[in-house]
């Protein structure tokens, strides 16, 4: 199989339908006939990193790249860049607005499941800059 | 196992969508309002038991596979909501009773 490098804008501006993207991966895997984990766990690591540049960072800009071996997410924002990655990654921690707490985000659970759901993730940022995640998934 | 018409004839509830749709197995449930919670730890045949109603509700049942949603204490899911599960083939259940109560109902039925 050919590698396949799908491209999409993340609108900030919408947090209501935010996921799209993800969600569009997660057709294309499956009309690829990948297996019900793999395309499980790239829909949850994706999503979560998705609404995290809406939230916090006001959207950006998600790569897919599809290869036989696995998936490769890239989520690039130009946002207010992250403090404390270590900090960050703990279960719990959250900087999120009230009215995102209101809607069920907010427990600092995102980036932890990131983690948890993939084989390697990793976190560039710089302050005022933005931040880039790298997330791999193997099949 | 029982799916997700058998568990809804089974327990009383009430479609807001799917009820036509495939019913898929369901083993047990995962009840939380906090849906980062609910992506990383509920299980692919778990049911959402929840009273959170909008529309990243329905995003997070679909991106983390599960069988249904089920909206307790007879809280209605918004427009938005309601679309994005029609479109994405979600089975959108209520129970009229608080989450507590609605858990008991289903242990107890698929514990048979
Ligand atoms: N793209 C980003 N840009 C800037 N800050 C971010 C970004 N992603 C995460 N963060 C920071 O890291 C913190 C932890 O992120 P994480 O996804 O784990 O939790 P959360 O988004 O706050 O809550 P949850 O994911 O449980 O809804 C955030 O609260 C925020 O401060
Ligand atoms: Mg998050």
């Amino acid at each position: 199989m050919e590698p396949i490098i799908l491209k999409y804008q993340v609108d900030g501006s919408d947090f209501s339908m935010a996921g799209e993207a993800s969600s569009s991966v997660k057709k294309t895997l499956k009309q690829l006939g990948f297996s019900p984990d793999l395309i499980r766990r790239v829909a949850i690591a994706m999503y979560e990193g998705e609404i995290n540049m809406v939230i916090h960072a006001d959207g950006g800009e998600a790569t897919v790249e599809i290869s036989q071996s696995g998936v490769r997410i890239i989520l690039a924002d130009h946002g207010p860049g992250i403090k404390d990655v270590a900090l960050a990654m703990q279960e719990g921690y959250s900087t999120a607005p009230d009215e995102v707490r209101n809607l069920g985000f907010g427990a600092g659970m995102g980036l932890p499941n990131i983690k948890k759901y993939s084989d390697d993730l990793k976190v560039e940022t710089e302050l005022g800059v933005g931040t880039t995640l790298t997330i791999q998934i193997n099949t | 196992m029982m799916n997700v018409h058998e568990l809804a004839a089974a327990c009383g509830f009430t479609y807001f969508n799917g009820k036509e749709l495939e019913a898929r197995p369901v083993e047990g449930a995962y009840c939380c309002d906090l849906l980062s919670w609910v992506i990383g730890r509920a299980g692919d045949q778990d049911a959402l038991v929840t009273v959170m109603s909008n529309p990243n509700v329905i995003a997070v049942a679909v991106m983390a596979d599960l069988p249904c949603v089920i909206l307790t204490e007879g809280v209605r899911p918004d427009e938005k909501a309601l679309e994005k599960a029609r479109e994405n083939d979600v089975i959108v259940l209520s129970s009229s009773e608080p989450t507590y109560a609605t858990a008991l109902k289903i242990g107890k039925v698929l514990a048979g």
